[in-house]
């Protein structure tokens, strides 16, 4: 059976544009940057409606973070967009020092985050960048799964006073959640009930999950999936409510395992109630040159592998 | 304030720094004695800045931020804080340490790793223009700092959006913390540099006040353009021991030293 269904799919960096041109009519207070890459961030409603708050800044990353402190610091909502890779670890003491320690209103906005970029190849795919932004003190880190959850995060982030890392993908993605949904910061959406396996999930992970589930459940297996799209903060309540009842999980995201969204989970479990856990995720290494497709099939970020990862937790129970 | 009072304020400001720093143990002397005719004009004269927090302020951000205690000096001095707060630099709790943080009334921003203050401050720039405002950005940076490419990348961004609302200011005492710029990374011809990425420079003598005044009065040096200052400084200015030695870039002076020092600037 088919937990969810879809009419379209859309790229997540779509509903970040969508997101954007909204925030154009609604917030005067938001300003974009942008370091060379409007037609791959999608910024051209926003430009449209607001030349006069939109600043291209050049391939010059670490200016743009520094502009948008300054900016956030005359009292602006500065979104700096680029790739995902460029957006961080590029630019990671500019963020660390003038963003995040400094407590400045900036929103890092990321497009081609992991690997599902595909032909551009390892120098443009960052597997790190979640690691790289939760390990900074007061960085909250957002991984919406769908166009329509790309776009809420895009509007809700406006309201949160502090630093934000909003990260988002190329391909197009089955559309699944509610358009017009309202977007919780830290508050993680059960989307399947389920009692012998807890699956959580990130990003474009979700979608297949959920695709997990529904092999598991052809098996027999009832999967709890959960979207975890905000992993810092990350909701312990909800996590350790369905652990307490399915007894083992696994954690799926497009990042390496290492310092990723499973090791915060497990983190958080260590410390309160640990039961067999496994990881999806990719296992300390670079990205390659592929189609999406064939790259997540090749680095297990996958539904098969879900399910191979949720069978073994089980199994360990 | 005139020209004789600034250069009584000078002469105040430097014997506070070396004893602020030898209460401390622990300070950069060379560049705060470098910069602390910049602070004292720019505080005493150019920014106007009625109270830390009013909207209407002009901004300062220093991008070198080690040079902290030149500054800590200069803000107690402006009323911002009780100078007596400053006794706790550095210990355990205090708000005053070793880098500008914006915990302390009239600090704009964290800064202390280089080459991030010509950024925000070109940000804060850009900002004003678009809200139609007339305050005024500044920042003193390193001459060392000046190899950070982030600097040059905020170069050109601030010549492109036209900031002439902005105004950098460079430390040139030729010293950093390895030796001379000359040998460690040089920066000639800094004022063609400069020129060439779109800015109006003007080059002065960092520690001649009356040159100081004349030179900030003419802000912006060109419509449309942001505004650079070459200031030709010595690290150590002041003290004969300390002058162009690029140890005193992390000195602290002995209580004789101390002593020698203050004698010198009676």
């Amino acid at each position: 059976m088919a937990f969810f269904t879809y009419e379209t799919k859309k790229d997540t960096r779509s509903g970040f544009g969508a997101g954007m041109e909204y925030l154009s009519q609604h917030n005067p207070n938001v300003v974009a940057l942008c370091a060379d890459l409007i037609g791959s961030l999608k910024l051209e409603g926003f430009i449209k409606n607001s030349p006069e708050r939109f600043f291209q800044t050049g391939i010059a990353e670490a200016n743009m973070i520094g502009i948008s402190a300054g900016l956030a610091v005359a009292g602006k909502i500065p979104y700096a967009t680029t790739f995902a890779n460029f957006g961080t670890g590029r630019v990671y003491d500019q963020i660390r020092q003038s963003v995040a320690y400094s407590g400045t209103n900036v929103k890092i906005c990321c497009s081609h985050a992991g690997l599902t970029l595909g032909e551009d190849g390892a120098t443009h795919q960052i597997l790190e960048d979640i690691g790289l932004m939760k390990m900074l003190p007061g960085m909250v880190v957002i991984n919406p799964c769908d166009y329509n959850q790309t776009k809420a995060a895009t509007i809700a982030i406006a309201e949160h006073e502090g630093p934000v890392y909003l990260r988002f993908g190329r391909p197009v993605v089955p559309v699944f959640t509610p358009e017009d949904q309202k977007f919780e910061i830290g508050k993680a959406i059960n989307l399947i009930e389920g009692s012998d396996v807890s699956i959580f999930a990130t990003g474009h992970l979700v979608w297949e999950s959920i695709q997990a589930a529904e092999i598991l459940l052809e098996k027999g297996i009832k999967a709890e999936v959960i979207n975890i799209h905000t992993i810092k903060p990350l909701d312990s309540e909800a996590i350790l409510k369905s652990v307490a009842k399915t007894k083992c999980l696994v954690s799926a995201e497009e990042h390496q395992i290492n310092g990723g969204l499973g090791d915060s989970i497990a983190q958080l479990l260590i410390q309160t109630s640990a039961y067999p856990m496994e990881f999806v995720g990719v296992n300390d290494s670079f990205g390659e040159s592929g189609k999406p497709a064939e790259l997540m099939t090749k680095y297990g970020l996958d539904a098969n592998n879900i399910v191979e990862k949720a069978l073994k937790a089980i199994s360990r129970k | 304030m005139t020209i004789t009072q600034l250069k009584e304020k000078s002469k105040t400001y430097r014997k506070k720094i070396l004893e602020l720093i030898f209460h401390a143990k622990a300070g950069h002397t060379g560049g705060c004695l470098s910069i602390i005719d910049l602070l004292n004009v720019l505080y005493n004269h150019v920014l106007r800045i009625p109270s830390p927090k009013d909207p209407s302020r002009d901004r300062f951000i220093q991008s070198k931020g080690h040079a902290v205690e030149a500054l800590y000096v200069v803000l107690a001095d402006q009323g911002f804080f009780p100078e007596e707060d400053l006794k706790t630099l550095g210990q355990y709790q205090s708000p005053y340490i070793g880098h500008p943080t914006k915990k302390i009334p009239g600090m704009e921003q964290n800064t202390g790793g280089l080459g991030h203050g010509l950024s925000i401050c070109a940000g804060n720039a850009l900002a004003a223009k678009k809200d139609k405002s007339d305050i005024k950005v500044y920042t003193i940076l390193g001459d060392g700092e000046m190899a950070e490419g982030s600097n040059w990348e905020a170069m050109m961004f601030a010549a492109h959006y036209k900031l002439d609302n902005l105004c950098g200011i460079l430390d040139y005492n030729k010293l950093q913390i390895s030796g001379a710029n000359a040998q460690v990374m040089g920066l000639e011809p800094i004022k063609q540099k400069i020129e060439s990425f779109g800015w109006s420079v003007k080059e002065v003598d960092g520690h001649n006040i009356e040159e100081l005044v004349n030179t900030f009065d003419q802000l912006p040096f060109e419509n449309g353009k942001p505004s650079f200052i070459i200031a030709h400084t010595v690290k150590g200015k002041g003290v004969s021991y300390m002058e162009n030695v690029a140890k005193w870039h992390h000195g602290v002076p002995s209580a004789e030293q101390l002593e020698q020092a203050l004698a010198e600037l009676a």
